[in-house]
């Protein structure tokens, strides 16, 4: 025994420290997502007995007029949630200078992204509400009418997305002072004897060394845009009339709430969503891939 | 430096500046402020149109109030509960992973590695219904554990990405130079890596505790009861009882939010060095 572990100790060793960790990763993430997309071809309640029904939730997700506002309201906030990574470069800039207390600036910037988005969400509540909400006041004084947004079915959803724009411009923020930190600076200074400034500055000199971060920045603001959930669920629970539904809410309606156990179907919405996130995820990871083998 | 520093600009740009700063700053955290203040505003004030003014005294009651007539203690230690060994299991794990992917080269690493990477990004909802059954299965449904398992699992994957980066950034030669010696693989672990893991695990560390805490997903799939919610879902679940109560809302916000800002304040260079790790090569 012993020396067969001495001969082969460093064969043996990896795959001993991973052991704890990949069991539970398997486990608790890899195994569900197969599971996942066993339970999608049935219609199972959960408790009792689970019946093989071929592709027929999917077939009624096609038609379901509920799935289409929700992958409607995705792609709303998949396009406005980019709008981070540009704001978030923009008061980077703003911050990045050395003055006195700056720190203190930055880190209170920083402040609503470590804030629960349950917290972020009870916040913009209160802001958006009608009567006597902060935003409803300012609208009521220039328009003579104040706007109930979480009410209304068409600006439902961007009054929510601007409350995750909130944390999410912050996080971007962050890793850009941090790129910004990292800009180097006799490039800048090459540049600036070249007479380059301003615009033309930041996008020939400054954002290609900023690549790392934007690349980040964009991952993170996707993933964001679709994980999409506390926010509904707090702040309108999918209402008005399901008007501001996005995929992991609908989801979770259907799977587990008051409109019924219908864990198939929740499932095949799950595999639906599933399906967009790997397009983007198999897109960060060929690139992560070539970084890593270059080397 | 991007962009020109400002002390090079005229008097007029500089003193510009100086004002810009605390009226961003006050725009920006508008919201946040408001509610701060509703959150010490009494009843009173809120029943008769006093909504933006002065309170007329600072209410601290709310928050006696949401103590005394709420879970509010009970959702608060419930969150420290699942939190803290979320961080200790987590970040173990994945110093053994990320050790193992650092430091060993086997054919499998890359695949082994990216899958770790992969799966951290997964719609939490794939996961949802089979991990709900499994912990159900296990009879762990609705405890504290039932839920910090499932964290520290998933966890493991940014934790590995994160461990596995900072290792490979550790001078090889020192492993070397001890295999040399005859050093066993696991006292080079023990006494060479993890001795020099410290700001990583003070980094990790913070950024799970503030994850965990903020999780609100899992913990309405996981847990539902007061005996076991955490704070997230306990907010949740209060909202809907205090409907437009502002002033307890306020303060139950505010305080849900306090342990992380107060990690953040405490430990804010190792938050930043994780949440900006890959931002810059």
């Amino acid at each position: 025994m012993s020396a067969y572990w001495k001969a082969n100790q460093r064969r043996l060793a990896p795959w001993l420290f991973l052991a704890p960790g990949l069991i539970m990763f398997a486990v608790y993430v890899i195994a569900p997502i197969f599971q996942s997309m066993w339970i999608s071809f049935y219609d199972w309640d959960g408790l009792g007995e689970a019946k093989w029904i071929g592709t027929a939730n999917y077939a009624e997700l096609a038609g379901d007029p509920n799935m289409v506002t929700s992958f409607k309201n995705n792609i709303i906030w998949l396009a406005l949630y980019m709008l981070s990574v540009p704001a978030g470069l923009l008061i980077a800039i703003f911050l990045n200078q050395t003055v006195r207390g700056i720190r203190l600036y930055k880190s209170l910037f920083f402040f609503p992204f470590v804030i629960s988005q349950v917290v972020v969400g009870l916040i913009f509540s209160w802001f958006y509400a009608p009567g006597f909400g902060l935003l409803y006041k300012v609208i009521e004084f220039f328009t003579g009418t104040g706007v109930a947004i979480l009410a209304d079915p068409d600006l439902v959803t961007y009054g929510i997305i601007a409350a995750g724009l909130w944390p999410q411009i912050a996080y971007v923020m962050i890793l850009y002072l941090t790129g910004l930190n990292n800009v180097a600076p006799d490039q800048v200074e090459a540049a600036r004897l070249d007479g380059a400034k301003g615009w033309r500055m930041l996008w020939y000199v400054i954002l290609p060394q900023l690549r790392p971060a934007t690349f980040i920045a964009v991952v993170v603001t996707v993933i964001g845009a679709l994980r999409s959930f506390d926010l509904v669920s707090i702040m309108t629970s999918g209402g008005p009339f399901g008007s501001s539904r996005v995929l992991s809410y609908y989801m979770y309606e259907t799977a587990l709430s008051e409109y019924g156990y219908r864990m198939g179907y929740g499932a095949a919405i799950a595999v639906v969503l599933f399906g967009i996130m790997m397009v983007f995820i198999s897109g960060f990871i060929w690139k992560m891939w070539r970084d890593e083998t270059e080397r | 430096m991007f962009p020109r520093p400002i002390q090079q600009t005229s008097a007029a740009t500089q003193w510009l500046y100086r004002l810009a700063l605390p009226v961003a700053l006050l725009l920006w955290l508008f919201p946040l402020l408001g509610v701060a203040v509703t959150s010490v505003r009494p009843a009173a004030d809120l029943a008769q149109g006093n909504y933006f003014g002065i309170p007329s005294y600072l209410a601290f009651e709310n928050y006696a109030d949401v103590f005394r007539n709420t879970p509010m203690a009970k959702y608060i230690v419930n969150s420290f509960v699942v939190t803290i060994p979320t961080v200790i299991g987590a970040v173990a794990l994945s110093l053994m992973t990320g050790f193992a992917l650092a430091i060993y080269k086997f054919k499998a690493n890359l695949l082994i590695f990216f899958m770790f990477v992969a799966g951290n990004f997964v719609p939490f909802q794939i996961l949802m219904v089979p991990v709900r059954d499994l912990t159900l299965d296990l009879g762990m449904y609705n405890t504290w554990y039932g839920l910090a398992l499932f964290h520290i699992a998933f966890q493991t994957g940014f934790c590995t990405l994160f461990m596995r980066n900072f290792i490979k950034a550790l001078p090889f030669e020192l492993i070397e130079a001890a295999r040399v010696e005859g050093v066993t693989e696991w006292r080079i672990f023990w006494y060479i890596v993890l001795p020099l893991m410290r700001p990583a695990i003070a980094a990790l560390s913070v950024l799970i505790f503030t994850f965990i805490w903020n999780d609100f997903f899992w913990a309405t799939v996981l847990t539902t009861s007061p005996e076991t919610q955490p704070i997230t879902a306990g907010l949740s679940s209060l909202n809907g009882q205090w409907v437009a109560a502002w002033h307890l809302v306020s303060a139950g916000s505010i305080l849900a939010a306090l342990p992380p800002v107060a990690m953040f304040f405490l430990m804010q260079k190792h938050f930043i060095a994780g949440l900006t790790l890959g931002a810059v090569k």
